[in-house]
């Protein structure tokens, strides 16, 4: 490929881009990932908004009315002890979202804080790795399931559940970055003009590590969406107690041939969700990368 | 290449065994006293201690797992909590059909996902190209088990063509058996095509705007022969490797394709375990798929000077 090296125009420093204006710019050349946006804002609204949404108790088992159809009353129809569907799907938007944005930010906390000390320290590095590559050669959900089959199930364990399973990748990701990082001429200053390493790691490696960190992070959002969904489906992840879109589901199951709009709404309100992650993860990761953003 | 072969399984040790130490900590953690459960109900303190005794269960932690290994390595998993029976027979047990479903779905995933990223990064920009990339975000977003009761409820209850769930050996004719597989391979495998679509395209885009392909152009190449035998071929090194870390999400996949499907393999022999908290078929489970990933990756990278001869070992 040939690539003509252009010098670029003198710019007018005070108007220097921040990387946050440039992000900013490059979304909204990205329409896809406003959409994503849009439908993941109205997503967090609906979770908020839950008891004002024309919603009844998510839990209330009434016999009298079982496995309606959806109405004009039942939106979505009831389920096979006669809770209304309609509110156990909103109500469930409020699990999907919390595993997804704690489990997010829970694993890459971890995983940032053990790749910096791995990048950094030869010693470490080679145990710790070992152990990722151990962790990272079980499949994530399975790992998952292994993990919450010791503990009972409640929300805080899925999460914790997810959140481990999801902690190697993002050690991996840190740790390149940082190998990459520490060989800059202005670390090689740095260490050279005697900084202490909890500095150098603080001023000069973390602030290069949150643009990419925070495109992976929205990936494990999404992806801890559907783990939680997974979980919840077989039967190991959040309580029946808690309405969450795997719940409703698994629940639902049996009655695919019968009641098959049961199944299909909180499917669909999971579905979407997690594609509008997807959707500003990718529009964050081309507005972040133009290399990738070209091919991918 | 041998060595190489041997160096590079010999560096699956370490890894394996970390996974070994994970599982058989998740034994030691597990809740639930095992001796209690095989003395049963009007057993004493006494009976309980002395079983516990006979299994090493008061043995420290390193010594039940060095005990544990040494059986591990005679193909020992342990027995099951719930039936009694060893975990080695209850897996092999449900081997077939989990691998008939996963080897169907990798085969077809990859057959259909690697021409589809061909073509869309041949034509990049075009409208296939952008209906094969939509897809594939979409592929990634819809959970294996909402997409297997979307194909249910429109192939198998709406319009009847296809079974609902259930599972046919092929020994019992290839017709009933292709009926029962359509709809979990098409599900397990649209997250795992979605990914090797992506990739292939991706990596097809960075060969096409090589020198060499232009010049494969310049002197007259059907367009064809240039990007299957130029450009594919030098683009294969990332689909192959894709193709290898996309497992994971078969195996996760068909545990939840199985429960949909009612399919009786050891994806379902997981959830059953887990509803009876039996822990040394969760054990077995994990260590086995794990090992399959692993193993399934080393052929991955051996495989790589097949496609570019630069690459030796």
């Amino acid at each position: 490929m040939t690539t003509v090296a252009i010098v670029p125009p003198a710019a007018d420093l005070s108007a220097a881009p921040t990387m946050w204006g440039w992000v900013g710019g490059t979304l909204r050349r990205h329409p896809t990932a406003i959409a994503g946006g849009i439908v993941l804002l109205l997503m967090v609204a609906v979770a908020v908004l839950a008891p004002w949404l024309g919603t009844g108790d998510p839990l209330a088992v009434i016999p009298t009315r079982r496995l309606k159809p959806p109405s004009a009353q039942f939106w979505f129809g009831t389920d096979m002890l006669g809770r209304d569907v309609y509110s156990r799907v909103i109500y469930g938007s409020r699990v999907s979202l919390t595993v997804g944005l704690s489990v997010a930010v829970i694993a890459t906390t971890i995983g940032l804080a053990i790749g910096l000390v791995t990048g950094f320290l030869r010693r470490v590095d080679a145990i710790v790795m070992r152990v990722m590559d151990g962790l990272m050669s079980i499949p994530p959900v399975l790992l998952a399931i292994a993990l919450i089959a010791l503990t009972k199930a409640s929300l805080g364990n899925v999460v914790f559940a997810i959140a481990v399973s999801e902690v190697p990748r993002v050690v991996r990701l840190v740790r390149s970055l940082v190998l990459t990082l520490r060989e800059q001429p202005y670390v090689e200053a740095a260490i050279a003009s005697g900084t202490r390493l909890p500095l150098i790691l603080i001023r000069h490696i973390l602030p290069n590590t949150t643009a990419p960190l925070l495109v992976q992070a929205t990936y494990i959002c999404a992806s801890a969406m559907i783990t939680e969904a997974i979980l919840s489906f077989i039967g190991a992840g959040t309580p029946p107690d808690i309405p969450s879109w795997g719940n409703i589901m698994a629940e639902s199951r049996s009655l695919i041939q019968i009641a098959g709009t049961l199944l299909l709404f909180p499917g669909i309100f999971l579905s979407l969700t997690v594609l509008s992650v997807n959707l500003l993860g990718d529009g964050m990761r081309d507005a972040l990368d133009p290399r990738l953003a070209r091919r991918m | 290449m041998l060595s190489y072969a041997l160096r590079r399984l010999a560096a699956t040790i370490p890894v394996m065994g970390v996974v070994a130490l994970f599982v058989f900590s998740l034994l030691y953690l597990a809740p639930g006293d095992p001796a209690a459960v095989i003395a049963g109900d009007i057993a004493t303190e006494e009976d309980i201690a002395r079983i516990r005794a006979r299994l090493g269960l008061d043995e420290p932690y390193l010594v039940r797992f060095g005990t544990w290994l040494w059986a591990l390595l005679h193909g020992d998993l342990g027995t099951s909590i719930f039936t009694g029976l060893p975990v080695t027979t209850l897996i092999g047990q449900r081997v077939e059909p989990t691998l008939a479903l996963t080897l169907c779905t990798l085969v077809v995933a990859v057959a259909l996902a690697v021409p589809l990223g061909v073509i869309a990064a041949a034509r990049a920009g075009s409208f296939l190209d952008r209906v094969v990339m939509a897809v594939s975000v979409l592929g990634f977003s819809v959970p294996v088990f909402v997409l297997a009761y979307g194909l249910v409820l429109l192939f198998a209850v709406e319009l009847e063509w296809l079974p609902v769930q259930g599972y046919s050996s092929i020994t019992k004719g290839l017709g009933p058996f292709v009926q029962h597989m359509i709809l979990p391979s098409v599900a397990l495998g649209i997250t795992y095509m979605a990914l090797i679509a992506r990739i292939t395209r991706a990596s097809m885009l960075d060969v096409l705007a090589q020198d060499y392909v232009r010049t494969a152009h310049a002197k007259g190449l059907a367009p064809s022969a240039v990007l299957i035998q130029h450009a594919l071929k030098n683009a294969a090194v990332p689909i192959v490797t894709i193709i290898g870390i996309g497992v994971a999400l078969l195996i996760g996949g068909v545990v939840v394709t199985e429960t949909v499907f009612a399919i009786p393999g050891i994806g379902r022999l997981t959830v059953d375990a887990i509803l009876r908290r039996d822990y040394p078929i969760i054990q077995g489970v994990t260590l086995l798929f794990s090992a399959v990933y692993v193993l399934v990756n080393l052929l991955v990278d051996l495989s790589y000077p097949l496609f570019d001869p630069r690459i030796r070992y």
